[in-house]
């Protein structure tokens, strides 16, 4: 059995003024080549999960290893992110440059790129995802299946390894899911979904588990 | 959707296409040299500079006079105030009110300066997109700091004008109406505590995507700045144009001095 890409053990995180922690004695994995789909209620912790998993928030106890590798401090995370796209539940939370190009190519600047290669690199991740054209347009001004869309770009043109979708499908129409869900498919990395939304995981992961306090029960 | 636009960065003027570098160091140095200038011949002569370089701008005369007509709303107040309070000869009486000849220079001067650095800096400072003024004030060497100041400063400007465009329309769409009661106050309050909290989580959030995506403080324009023969140009004949706004202000009082004496 190969080695898990994603490991977490004993994690408990309570957020400030809580009655209850999120997570107690958390334990959870992710296989390479893994697609994987996190169910559960409002509240269940599932945004919470890959908030900790990036070192956006900080557990009060336990492991988190990822590619093998413990991480525990800013400075770990910050190589984490290098490696794991996250996209996030709000698009616009994600868009904050003005125009699309330099939004996309936000990202691989960081990664300490040229910034011929960032262009490069961001036409090169736009014409995937059937984005052409979009360059000079407003982020602010986008629709909301455009936003999700360059949101994605945004991310999968920083090549991670892995990548976490948190709902990526809220608000969007039958159209623009049927097109995010083909984009994945076509991905040739692992992802973890989260999604209330059966029919949309059912296209695209094999396996879905319930979060829970403690554990992940697979379904 | 959005109210905060930057109508007049967007031309294609021979203003609009020169290096933010040159137009941001004009622009300082002019605000500055009308700033200090006393006479009403260097405000004169710089206001003309300006009109000058409005004129090669080409921007929207409306939106332009839209915009110094704000500025002059309060300067209506310094003439309202400044002849009945300075001290010197007095013009005109009325009452126990009374204008002076030096207080009405004064408002003068002021309406002149005022107006000329605000033409001058629509048509150098406002012709720069926000984001490009910033990195051409960091390639200017200014710190860090200050540039992401006012990059932030603009970026969370829309975050906060969403978030408020949001809740109002949530106001509106209950029927809600100010009237001069304390539901409307109540109401009021609650909307600018709401507009708080929500653009702080909210430009939390963005921040941490930003963190997600590498962000180490650094910011990248995909702009290349090109420094080009007509910015020499339009560099060396507008540092003429400052020498000759200096020279109206120290040189010829010097050279009429001189002149008197001989």
């Amino acid at each position: 059995m190969s080695e898990p890409i994603i490991r977490v053990e004993n994690l408990t995180f309570r957020y400030p003024g809580a009655p209850r922690p999120v997570f107690q004695d958390f334990t959870f994995e992710l296989l390479p080549e893994q697609h994987l789909g996190l169910v559960g209620p409002n509240g269940a912790g599932k945004t919470t999960l890959l908030h900790l998993l990036m070192g956006l928030l900080k557990p009060q106890h336990g492991r988190i290893l990822i590619f093998g590798r413990q991480v525990s401090t800013e400075k770990d995370f910050a190589w984490v992110r290098q490696r794991v796209g996250l996209l996030f539940q709000n698009p616009d939370d994600q868009l904050f440059c003005p125009t699309v190009l330099e939004d996309v190519a936000f990202g691989p600047l960081n990664q300490g790129k040229t910034t011929a290669e960032a262009v490069a690199l961001a036409r090169e991740t736009m014409a995937k995802l059937g984005l052409e054209g979009f360059e000079e347009r407003i982020t602010y001004k986008l629709s909301g299946g455009e936003k999700k869309l360059v949101a994605l770009a945004t991310v999968l043109a920083m090549e991670p390894e892995l990548l976490l979708l948190d709902e990526p499908t809220a608000g969007l129409d039958e159209a623009t899911k049927h097109r995010l869900a083909h984009i994945l498919k076509e991905l040739t990395i692992p992802y973890m979904i989260v999604s209330h939304e059966r029919d949309f995981l059912n296209e695209t992961v094999k396996k879905c588990c319930h979060v829970h306090t403690h554990c992940c029960q697979p379904e | 959707m959005s109210l905060i636009r930057e109508p007049f960065s967007e031309g294609d003027s021979l203003i609009h296409r020169l290096d933010p570098r040159g137009k941001v160091l004009v622009a300082g140095t002019f605000a500055v040299l009308v700033a200090v200038a006393a006479s009403p011949r260097t405000a004169a002569a710089g206001l003309g500079l300006a009109l000058l370089w409005l004129a090669l701008a080409k921007l929207p005369p409306r939106r332009v006079a839209a915009r110094l007509l704000v500025v002059n709303g309060f300067v209506v107040f310094l003439w309202l105030v400044l002849p009945l309070t300075y001290p010197g000869e007095v013009l005109w009486r009325w009452g126990w009110l009374a204008a002076t000849r030096e207080g009405l220079a004064a408002a003068g001067l002021i309406t002149l300066k005022s107006n000329a650095i605000l033409l001058g800096l629509i048509a150098l400072a406002a012709t720069v997109p926000i984001v490009d003024l910033g990195q051409a004030l960091h390639r200017l060497r200014l710190p860090d700091k200050l540039c992401h100041l006012l990059l932030f400063t603009y970026r969370y400007l829309y975050v906060f004008e969403e978030e408020y465009q949001r809740l109002v329309t949530a106001m509106k769409i209950r029927g809600f109406r100010p009237r001069t009661d304390l539901h409307t106050y109540r109401s009021y309050a609650y909307l600018a505590a709401m507009l708080l909290v929500r653009s702080y989580d909210r430009s939390e959030r963005v921040y941490q995507a930003m963190l997600c995506r590498g962000f180490r403080g650094r910011f990248y324009s995909l702009k290349e700045f090109s420094w080009q023969r007509r910015d020499r140009i339009f560099f060396t004949l507008s540092g003429l144009g400052l020498l000759g706004v200096a020279g109206v202000e120290w040189l010829l009082p010097l050279a009429a001095r001189r002149l008197g004496a001989w």
